[in-house]
């Protein structure tokens, strides 16, 4: 696992997550572990999206990430450098966008740039500011106010802001939760462009099992909190160059989806009673649903990991006793 | 009348009650206290002088106090010894106290606001002082004042500087400490050090509710002049408005009312512009 290889995948712990713990003082004294112990690496250029119900944490995990929020225990690598606080090197895109009201499209894309180059004069900073502006499709908007801006464009002005700090790894928390489905769409399309372009290192919060089909390589599945752990990662059978609406006609599409969902459904609540044998919180399980064992224990030629496929729930009561 | 702006519309009514209010003034004033110096108290008549001879009222009707504004404007600036100064140097006086005291509150509240909304630990370390000191009429501060300072001008700038101070207070707290935890984590994101976050992201994030706590100190203030210049004398509009009492110069007591509103409208339309250069919508 260690190599280091040329290709595109880079490293496979250019963001590692070693151990991490987050706890919070519960009402009435006592505190909550919302998770503790987990583990999983990110490589370089690859999108991760994170996904698990409400209160599993993944917020919490993007928060360490961002140095927003420190662990209780563990740490959170980067690049080689344990994280302490947060950095111009990892961009956050809010899910509520963040701008800040008061300063144009122009103005919110320039604060970063400002921030990250301070030596800069003011023309180059917004030259550059007006790249990435145009990058995200808002060219000709840059004098607008948040407030003139519709739901997708504010986000776009956000992706914009994250992407002008040039940052070595980018996390997003839901950034497209709030907006319909077609300005999602969009988004997601130009996302998956400029990430692709430029060999962007992603972590990304999601719920909606589509999203995470369509933009990830890997997806890290949370079980249910308190106590949340990542259960296994997923690795995207889909090619690198899949297109939106070809993605449903791919032969492992609805084996993956499927994992997703019955994950999302059902092992979710049920993983931290049933673990499999073999299960190592430090080295979370790699899988690749495909449609030749859609419900069977064959294990997946292409996973390093040793988990087997989605097996139905007495098969796994018997691993586990 | 209908396809009228709203605006015209408006002010049209406006103008119809003020001529309505104004007749009715008029008549009000010229038929009441014509009945003559039988109902004269002997003492009153003293007092009034000329007035009780005439049979007529001191009530001024509307067109002498328009006369009477006509002649302050004519000539505001005059100065004929110490109870006789044109108005526009008393207002001039008032406006200075009140600006200089008002100052000097902003360059107080606004920092400690900041501090206060900023610190936790202060907020609720200085809340109950404020909480005792807002609710005390400045004028209570006065002989205090007087007794510490010993020079009447500068305790009426005290007085209108510690009722300036606490709505602007308490509202820079108030904004300061509810900047959106966002905005601050795109600060923090970026790096952004904490002096340049107090001016990029917490000021202009604040400055609405700064500028309400500003409009309602400046109202205050004003309020707050005239009757602190009727306790110490001199100068000023709220002396001025004293001694034409003591003159029975009820004209001139309703010219200034009429001048005091208008400088405190003056004012506040002042700031309203300021305010409405620093909000934002979200």
């Amino acid at each position: 696992m260690q190599e280091t290889s040329g290709d595109t995948s880079g490293s496979p712990k250019y963001i590692s997550i070693e151990g991490i713990a987050r706890h919070f003082s519960a009402p009435g004294g006592g505190r909550t572990t919302v998770f503790e112990d987990v583990w999983f690496p990110v490589a370089k250029g690859e999108f991760v999206c994170m996904i698990g119900h409400s209160g599993c944490g993944k917020t919490t995990v993007l928060n360490i990430l961002a140095g927003l929020d420190l662990p209780d225990g563990g740490v959170a690598v980067v690049d080689g450098e344990a994280i302490e606080g947060p950095s111009l090197n990892r961009a956050v895109i809010f899910q509520s966008h963040a701008l800040l009201p008061w300063r144009s499209v122009l103005g919110n894309v320039a604060y970063a740039v400002s921030s990250k180059w301070r030596d800069w004069g003011r023309a180059k900073i917004e030259d550059h500011a007006k790249t990435f502006i145009a990058l995200v499709g808002l060219a000709g908007s840059e004098l607008k106010k948040p407030a003139q801006l519709s739901g997708g464009m504010k986000q776009r002005v956000g992706i914009a802001r994250a992407l002008s700090i040039e940052p070595k790894i980018l996390l997003m928390d839901e950034p497209f939760s709030a907006l319909d489905a077609l300005t999602r769409g969009n988004l997601q399309d130009e996302v998956r462009r400029i990430c692709l372009a430029t060999n962007q290192t992603v972590f990304m919060i999601t719920h909606d099992v589509d999203e995470a089909i369509y933009l990830a390589d890997k997806i890290v599945l949370m079980t249910n909190g308190p106590h949340a752990m990542v259960a296994e990662i997923v690795k995207n059978p889909l090619p690198k160059d899949r297109q939106r609406h070809e993605v449903h006609k791919h032969p492992h599409y609805y084996a993956l989806r499927n994992h997703l969902i019955d994950f999302l459904v059902t092992r979710s609540k049920t993983f931290k009673d049933e673990i499999p044998a073999g299960y190592d919180r430090r080295k979370p399980p790699v899988v690749s649903p495909n449609s030749q064992s859609p419900s069977s224990q064959s294990p997946d030629t292409q996973s390093p990991g040793t988990q087997p496929l989605p097996v139905p729930p007495p098969a796994t009561k018997r691993a586990a006793a | 009348m209908t396809s009228w702006p709203l605006q015209a519309r408006a002010s049209l009514v406006s103008v119809l009650i003020l001529v309505v209010l104004g007749l009715a003034w008029h008549i009000g004033v010229n038929t009441g206290g014509g009945t003559g110096q039988a109902n004269v108290d002997p003492e009153y008549a003293k007092l009034i002088g000329a007035a009780a001879n005439t049979g007529k009222s001191a009530m001024p009707g509307p067109l002498d106090v328009l006369a009477k504004i006509w002649q302050h404007l004519k000539e505001p600036f005059y100065d004929r010894g110490p109870n006789d100064k044109g108005i526009g140097i008393q207002l001039a006086y008032s406006i200075g106290r009140v600006l200089l005291g008002y100052g000097i509150a902003v360059l107080v509240a606004i920092p400690l606001g900041f501090l206060i909304g900023m610190s936790p630990l202060m907020n609720r370390a200085l809340d109950p002082f404020i909480q005792i000191m807002k609710p005390v009429s400045p004028l209570a501060w006065m002989p205090l004042a007087l007794y510490t300072i010993k020079d009447s001008a500068i305790s009426s700038i005290f007085v209108i500087f510690i009722c300036s101070l606490w709505p602007m207070l308490v509202n820079t707290a108030f904004g300061v400490s509810s900047v959106r935890k966002e905005w601050l984590n795109v600060a923090r994101t970026l790096e952004v050090g904490s002096f340049r976050r107090a001016f990029t992201v917490i000021l202009p994030a604040a400055a609405p509710t700064i500028l309400t706590g500003m409009r309602i100190s400046i109202g205050i203030a004003w309020l707050v002049i005239v009757a602190a210049e009727m306790l110490v004398g001199g100068t000023g509009i709220g002396y001025f408005v004293w001694n034409e009492w003591n003159n029975l110069s009820i004209t001139n007591v309703i010219t200034s009312i009429i001048v005091i509103g208008l400088v405190g409208m003056i004012l506040d339309q002042m700031l309203a512009r300021v305010a409405k250069l620093v909000t934002y919508p979200e």
